[in-house]
């Protein structure tokens, strides 16, 4: 059941140096710069996204994830969903309005996995990039590289992601879409991909020794050409590719996984199955792991384990 | 200008050019001569630690590294991440980090 949490609303992720950041998202995958902060983090948002940004980037000693944030419809429900976070026992803190520029007040809590989550109602709303709210021109002419239309999902790796879940499912309303089970090993969950809207995913877990971990951060395009392209610039570019471009099983998605020059995945995504609150849980067995996660190569590179930030 | 860059324990060598980290000298292709997967590849960024070796003679340059994987102390005593390292002499290294990620899922224990 969908309890008010509408969709991704921002991601910050930890660099190694900010201006080479900057490159990757902004020239190389082509999201729009709308900023920096008194802490000189950086905003980007996809130029389809109305509201004023969805990726901060800060510069630290460590790359990966400092946490992923979800819009909710409105400050009741934003109330609401805080007190029955704290109920089903999170820590919760709340962030003031105005600790990331533009963003109202924020819930943010931990998770089984390790992952810091939030939740907010209001962000200022700048409109979709470049074009109007009234009879809209297909797209603006002056994206760069990739031209990536939003932030799409991410996948996070940790250890408890029965616990992630069944939070996510019982009090954040999402809703199980995927799941790969061990069935020679008391199906264990081995990895799990929810949404709350109509998209296949909008986060997923897999399992993995240690808490907290950054898979992969994912932006939208809209076509398998689009995809093509984007991988002839990780090749102008000289850009680490991990693979691609090649289809997933799970969510039937169009990918190409590449790092920014601080070793966080990136993933550009199109297509995907779509998924109505009354479908069914999708469930592919471990052993087919390989064709799961690659379509084509039916089989792992072994990055897709054991390398995260 | 290339340098030669030697494993100790297994006696493979490749060379790297000045402007290349470790891990591009190691995959450039030169004719009658086997690739090399002497040092696991990851991201290539040094965020995710994979290609953690120590340098033990020669001089090189760095760039900034994960702390998680490669603490103050450590970079100190020669260990890096292959990816982050250009050579400005020959140098021995070691390769510190396991063989190649494991190809199974870990349940929690």
């Amino acid at each position: 059941m969908r309890k008010g949490v509408m969709r991704p609303g921002h991601i910050q992720i930890r660099v190694l140096d900010l201006d080479e950041a900057l490159v990757h998202y902004r020239d190389r995958i082509g999201l729009i710069e709308v900023g920096r902060d008194n802490q000189n983090r950086a905003y980007l948002k996809g130029w389809t996204e109305i509201d004023r940004f969805s990726v901060v980037l800060r510069e630290a000693d460590e790359p990966g994830l400092d946490f992923m944030a979800w819009k909710v419809t409105t400050p009741d429900v934003l109330a609401e969903r805080k007190q029955e976070l704290i109920e089903y026992g999170c820590e919760v803190e709340v962030i003031p309005a105005g600790e990331l520029d533009g963003c109202g007040e924020r819930v943010r809590f931990n998770s089984p996995t390790g992952h810091y989550f939030e939740l907010f109602a209001e962000k200022e709303q700048t409109g979709k990039w470049g074009i109007g709210e009234r009879n809209p021109e297909a797209w603006p002419e002056a994206l760069k590289g990739m031209r990536a239309t939003r932030f799409d999902h991410c996948l996070l790796y940790g250890d408890d992601i029965d616990g992630t879940v069944d939070l996510l499912q019982k009090v954040l309303g999402f809703q199980l879409a995927e799941q790969v089970v061990d069935s020679e090993n008391g199906n264990l969950r081995m990895a799990a991909f929810l949404t709350v809207s109509m998209k296949a995913h909008d986060v997923a877990f897999v399992r993995h020794p240690e808490k907290g971990k950054l898979h992969h951060s994912s932006y939208y395009l809209e076509s398998w050409n689009d995809l093509l392209r984007a991988a002839d610039l990780i090749s102008m570019h000289d850009i680490p590719l991990d693979i691609g471009p090649t289809r997933h099983g799970l969510t039937h998605g169009q990918t190409i996984y590449f790092f920014d020059p601080s070793g966080n995945r990136t993933e550009v995504f199109a297509g995907g199955d779509y998924t109505y609150p009354d479908h069914p849980v999708v469930t592919w067995d471990a052993a087919q792991l390989g064709k799961a996660i690659f379509y084509h190569d039916r089989s792992l590179n072994q990055n897709f384990l054991g390398v995260v930030t | 200008m290339k340098y030669r860059v030697a494993v100790v324990e297994s006696g493979e060598a490749f060379l790297c050019a000045r402007e290349e980290h470790l891990l591009q000298g190691m995959q450039s292709f030169r004719v009658g001569t086997p690739l090399l997967q002497a040092i696991p590849v990851g991201c290539r960024g040094g965020g995710c630690g994979v290609c953690r070796i120590r340098v033990l003679s020669g001089d090189y340059e760095t760039r900034k590294m994960s702390r998680k994987h490669i603490a103050a102390e450590d970079q100190a005593r020669g260990i890096v991440l292959a990816c982050r390292v250009s050579p400005r002499s020959d140098l021995h290294i070691q390769v510190l980090s396991p063989p190649a990620p494991s190809c199974t899922l870990e349940g929690t224990q």
